[in-house]
């Protein structure tokens, strides 16, 4: 069992995850199935950042990162993994890098390869959930469809200037799928993306979505199975929607 | 008649949910139409039928990430 691990047994007597094994939600049997967990992240930019971190840190035991580019100056304002010694290195090992030395404990494996329809089934196998931190329709479309093939739970998040939108999709009991929520794929696809962005609202979201997963992943509180969150940072207005 | 649009008071002459996303603008595509906090597809915005007071969410698609 795993309290066999000193490492564990530590983090139980006040280590590690103390702060939020103490949490009745969580608790010994939450750690447990979080160490089991299979998470794969695709994307490992704005959104990728926190929800990769805070999942690390959780400690989640198999984390998946999937990304095919580089560090560029420009990201650092928001995609808080990496440093301005990394610009120009791979994203994907950049985040391997950081991610084990803030958690030992963490099997992070890595694709610095672009998800597409003939990948995505075959890497998404294997893993519980799959966190979209991507940045373009095309994907989403691409991801949405393998989820719900595979059944598993798709948690949906985006993000432009200071807005930002999450949903749990091809979750049950609510099964919804990306093309419920915006059924024109080919109209999105060859819209011209709009790039500003601050760095909190990707805080912000990708944070949401690590938490919608520790939910799914421990059995706690109301999951936004079916269901999108929107926040407009701008005015703090935010809406639950059923999708 | 006074609707909600994403908590702005919006008079409006439309009738259907279809007449005022056209009123208001909006781009008839990438964006999700909620009516009390409840997502209308976009084949049944023609036939849903506006009342004094409803609630309205445009959300905007968004694809970064």
């Amino acid at each position: 069992m795993l309290e066999a691990d000193g490492l564990h047994t530590a983090a139980c007597s006040g280590g590690r995850y103390a702060r939020q094994e103490m949490l009745p939600e969580i608790g010994h049997a939450g750690q447990a199935k979080l160490r089991r967990a299979k998470v794969m992240i695709v994307g490992a930019g704005g959104l990728g950042s926190p929800v990769a971190l805070y999942l690390a840190g959780a400690g989640v035991g198999t984390l998946t990162l999937v990304d095919e580019d580089v560090v560029s100056l420009s990201n650092l304002h928001r995609q808080v993994l990496y440093a301005e010694s990394e610009v120009g290195t791979s994203k994907v090992a950049a985040a391997a890098v950081r991610l084990r030395s803030l958690n030992g404990e963490v099997d992070i494996r890595t694709h610095a390869c672009r998800l597409t329809r003939e990948n995505a089934e075959s890497l998404i196998k294997g893993h519980d959930v799959v966190v979209d931190a991507c940045d373009n329709y095309a994907t989403r479309y691409v991801l949405s469809d393998a989820c719900a093939a595979l059944g598993r739970p798709y948690i949906y998040g985006a993000i432009e200037g200071f807005c930002g939108q999450v949903a749990v999709l091809c979750c049950p009991p609510r099964r919804r799928t990306y093309r419920d929520l915006f059924p024109d794929e080919d109209a999105l696809r060859g819209m011209t993306p709009f790039k500003g962005v601050v760095g909190m609202t990707a805080a912000v979201v990708g944070s949401v979505q690590a938490h919608e997963v520790m939910k799914l992943l421990c059995g706690y509180g109301d999951v936004l199975a079916g269901r999108l969150w929107t926040i407009d940072l701008r005015t703090m207005e935010s809406y639950v929607l059923d999708i | 008649m006074k609707v909600w649009v994403n908590n702005k008071e919006v008079e409006t002459a439309a009738v259907s949910l279809a007449s005022l996303v056209e009123d208001l603008s909006l781009p008839a595509q990438g964006i999700a139409v909620a009516v009390e906090n409840r997502m209308v597809p976009r084949t049944q915005w023609g036939d849903y039928v506006l009342s004094e007071g409803m609630r309205v969410v445009v959300v905007k698609a968004a694809c970064g990430g």
